[in-house]
């Protein structure tokens, strides 16, 4: 009988969903489409005064951010679910939990990275300094991993349930408090050029905190929805 | 290594339905059940019981491998293959990346799967194949990683009466090598099975 390796399937689970975050549905594209096109608005609706919109630019940054990682979660299981894949993947080498974790994190490799990279640029461009550049881009890969873990709870929850991604999205957004809370508050300490410290710490804590929870969730959410 | 399937009281819900009661059988190496019963007798989800996917409402599915049990964890991430009516494939991925990942994922030989002449369907994307190719790309995993226990739900329905034959070939060569297998069928099979036929349970113990 073989005995395939944990991590081997590990990796190939990962290139798997990697490549389809990547080529399927839009993937990057339509959350960086919607990213950019939210911060389009934002002066448009607010009008051109740049001491405003500077000074509302990292907050605002983050909301954005937020709402677009919310945007190509809701097919983060659904694909493979309505596809029966997870018959293949439970009689794997790898618990629910781990394949669970493997998928949120190559949703995030495929997206929040993307959009990590995007955020110091049009915080920038929205009129922050650009000496926030470095900080942002941290508090940015922090936020954007709680956002695709703790998305991945809702997304678990929601799977089977008919219209889930509003189910989805009212379930998450709550939790997306906090990373907001913490990364907009680290933005404006180092705005002030006081100390970031405090506000990154939590950001990292809500992080670690996501990764260590996220998988008993979903590992449990997703047993039940195919049962 | 002669390999044990118990199954003592088995009985099985969907819902507040009781599908199956009490239902008891004993599966050795080399041997094969065909399993039949009308519609929504409960084929289907007494396969998926046994693949680990749902809990039975009681009783036990027991394995052993010289009379010594395997932890059921272990049985089913290593020995036991599940073949359902839908196919586990995904629709824009091409039919060599489903196979390198399944391989790749299930520890698998690809070299394994020449007999089913998968060859020239290499390049398509799965949702480009028909029913009956997506079911023999779905039994390459069958054969690129071997394992003790094929469940199979279904597997001849899509497939023309050559890749039958095929299939009915490659089932018996697994038995052969010690296998074991579980199969749904409307038709029985073309080689030597011990039948299983469900039937509802009475009126009385379904408590309707």
């Amino acid at each position: 009988m073989s005995h395939p390796s944990l991590l081997s399937a590990s990796l190939a689970l990962l290139k798997r969903d990697l490549s389809m975050t990547l080529t399927r549905g839009g993937g990057p594209l339509l959350a960086v489409g919607f990213f950019i096109t939210l911060m389009a608005m934002i002066p448009l609706s607010l009008g051109p005064d740049s001491s405003l919109l500077s000074r509302i630019a990292p907050g605002v940054t983050w909301l954005c951010l937020a709402l677009s990682t919310l945007l190509s979660l809701e097919r983060l299981f659904e694909r493979d679910y309505d596809d029966a894949v997870f018959d293949v993947l439970r009689l794997g080498p790898l618990p629910l939990e781990l394949v669970a974790l493997l998928k949120c994190l190559s949703q995030w490799l495929g997206t929040g990275l993307i959009l990590s990279l995007l955020t110091p640029l049009i915080m920038i461009i929205l009129g922050a300094e650009p000496s926030l550049a470095l900080i942002s881009l941290v508090a940015a890969l922090l936020g954007s991993l709680s956002f695709a873990l703790i998305g991945g709870i809702g997304a678990s929850l929601a799977l089977g349930a008919r219209k889930g991604g509003v189910l989805m999205a009212l379930l998450v957004l709550p939790f997306y408090v906090p990373p907001v809370i913490f990364g907009a508050g680290l933005m404006q300490a180092a705005q002030i050029s006081a100390s970031p410290l405090q506000a990154l710490s939590f950001l990292a804590a809500y992080a670690l905190f996501a990764l260590a929870l996220a998988p008993i969730a979903m590992g449990a959410a997703l047993r039940s929805a195919l049962n | 290594m002669p390999h044990i399937l118990m199954v003592t009281d088995l009985s099985l819900r969907k819902g507040y339905n009781l599908l199956i009661h009490k239902l008891n059988f004993t599966l050795s190496s080399g041997e094969a059940i065909g399993l039949t019963g009308e519609n929504g007798v409960g084929k289907t989800t007494l396969m998926r019981t046994l693949a680990g996917f749902q809990t039975p409402d009681s009783g036990a599915i027991c394995a052993t491998e010289n009379d010594v049990q395997i932890e059921s964890e272990i049985w089913w991430s290593e020995h036991v293959h599940f073949l359902g009516h839908q196919d586990a494939l995904s629709p824009a991925r091409t039919v060599s990346q489903e196979l390198e990942f399944q391989a790749a994922y299930l520890g698998g030989d690809l070299g394994k799967v020449a007999p089913l002449n998968l060859k020239p369907l290499l390049d398509l994307e799965t949702r480009y194949l028909s029913a009956g190719q997506k079911r023999r790309l779905s039994c390459a995993r069958l054969l690129m990683a071997p394992r003790l226990l094929w469940l199979l739900d279904e597997p001849m329905a899509p497939l023309d009466s050559a890749h039958r034959a095929l299939v009915a070939e490659l089932m018996q060569n697994h038995l052969e090598e010690g296998g074991m297998i579980i199969a749904a069928v409307h038709d029985a099979l073309p080689f030597a099975t011990t039948g299983l036929r469900l039937e509802r349970p009475a009126r009385e113990v379904a408590g309707v």
